[in-house]
């Protein structure tokens, strides 16, 4: 293979893996931000019925890119961290509402594992003008 | 127009990996493999070569790269012997007519087509993911990643001696390799097939029976169920699988 070729055999594996991956990407993407607190609708089969279950929490990761962008949520649940991790694209996710925008200087929240209590409080980001605008 | 037969398969190139999601929202991890079009170069027939096949071409290579010998093999280019050919009245022989190809490889005809040697297709054809698509499950044919020359640990997961108890500059070694008299060794020589290090990878790699999750005509594109041998880049013989299905058990 000449060096050339291997050019276009990298832009064209660009565009073919995008066409492909496109078809698994979610028409609308979820909007939410690193330190909101999310209220994640999940679908679950239980038997033959369907149903939707809810998880609360803050979004502490988004990590991946694609298809494979996956993004995790911590709460508390009885004194005791839990973490769940989802693929932002599944359509097993009915649906994500942003209860509280979280104003936070970092792209991972790990720290949030460190802390208890009141010390796990984000301050909220109140929506800026410009956001307004868009919204309205 | 007549039926390509089944036992053909398909040429392409290995993309690269993701995963989608299906009809009932699991993910499924893929491989992309870019399959065709391939142009049908040759056949061969039972009469001529003694066995039955299609042989295809895929990638266009640049005419510059390509010797004389490959330049006409997928079309005349009337040289000498042509022009004496044609006046002593022998007939041409059929040539697909497109660029010289980087990858050909041939599929025998075989007992996935009740041992028809009916190829169903012409030289020159043009064979596109499409016939594929009522297939479940494939086989891939590929090169295997090459590694270089591999110690016994890391080529046949032998488990090395240990780390101390004695032992020195020894920890990866494969031990002994059977003396001579033994069945291990055999008579002053070493027993045919003794696993030791040397040069791994770069081997042709058949895996069979992969699920075909998705056809895309359009882009030539077919998405396989897991991993496919063989580095990005590479190129690969896809064909329906030979691999027969195991009886269902009875309710």
């Amino acid at each position: 293979m000449t060096q050339k070729d291997s050019e276009i055999m990298a832009t064209k594996k660009k565009d073919l893996m995008k066409d492909v991956e496109a078809s698994s990407l979610r028409a609308e993407k979820l909007a939410f931000a690193v330190g909101d607190t999310v209220n994640v609708h999940t679908r679950i089969l239980e038997g033959e019925k369907e149903r939707i279950q809810i998880f609360t929490g803050v979004v502490i990761a988004t990590r991946g890119s694609g298809t494979r962008e996956l993004f995790t949520v911590r709460r508390i649940v009885g004194g005791e961290g839990v973490e769940r991790t989802f693929p932002t694209n599944s359509p097993k996710i009915a649906k994500l509402e942003v209860v509280r925008h979280g104003k936070v200087r970092r792209a991972k929240l790990f720290y949030l594992r460190d802390r208890l209590g009141k010390a796990t409080r984000l301050t909220e980001r109140r929506p800026n003008k410009k956001e307004e605008a868009a919204k309205a | 127009m007549q039926v390509i037969a089944m036992s053909v398969g398909l040429l392409g190139r290995k993309v690269g990996m993701t995963q989608v999601y299906i009809e009932d929202g699991s993910a499924v991890p893929v491989t992309v493999v870019e399959l065709g079009p391939c142009t049908v170069l040759q056949l061969r027939t039972v009469e001529r070569d003694g066995y039955a096949a299609v042989q295809l071409g895929f990638a266009d290579k640049p005419r510059r790269l390509a010797n004389r010998a490959e330049r006409g093999h997928v079309a005349a280019l009337g040289g000498k012997r042509a022009k004496a050919r044609a006046a002593a009245g022998v007939a041409p022989v059929a040539k697909a007519n497109c660029e010289p190809q980087r990858y050909i490889r041939e599929f025998r005809i075989d007992a996935l087509d009740g041992g028809g040697i009916d190829a169903g297709c012409e030289v020159g054809q043009t064979l596109t993911v499409a016939h594929l698509a009522e297939v479940s499950h494939v086989d891939i044919i590929g090169l295997n990643k090459g590694r270089g020359t591999a110690g016994v640990m890391k080529q046949h997961n032998f488990h090395g001696l240990r780390a101390s108890h004695g032992v020195q500059r020894h920890h990866r070694a494969g031990g002994s390799i059977g003396g001579h008299g033994t069945n291990r060794g055999h008579s002053g020589k070493i027993r045919k097939g003794k696993l030791m290090a040397g040069r791994w990878g770069n081997e042709r790699v058949t895996v069979r029976n992969i699920k075909v999750v998705r056809i895309d005509e359009a882009n030539n594109v077919i998405l396989l169920n897991g991993s496919v041998p063989g580095p990005i880049g590479g190129f690969v013989m896809v064909r329906q699988t030979r691999k027969k299905k195991r009886p269902q058990p009875q309710k």
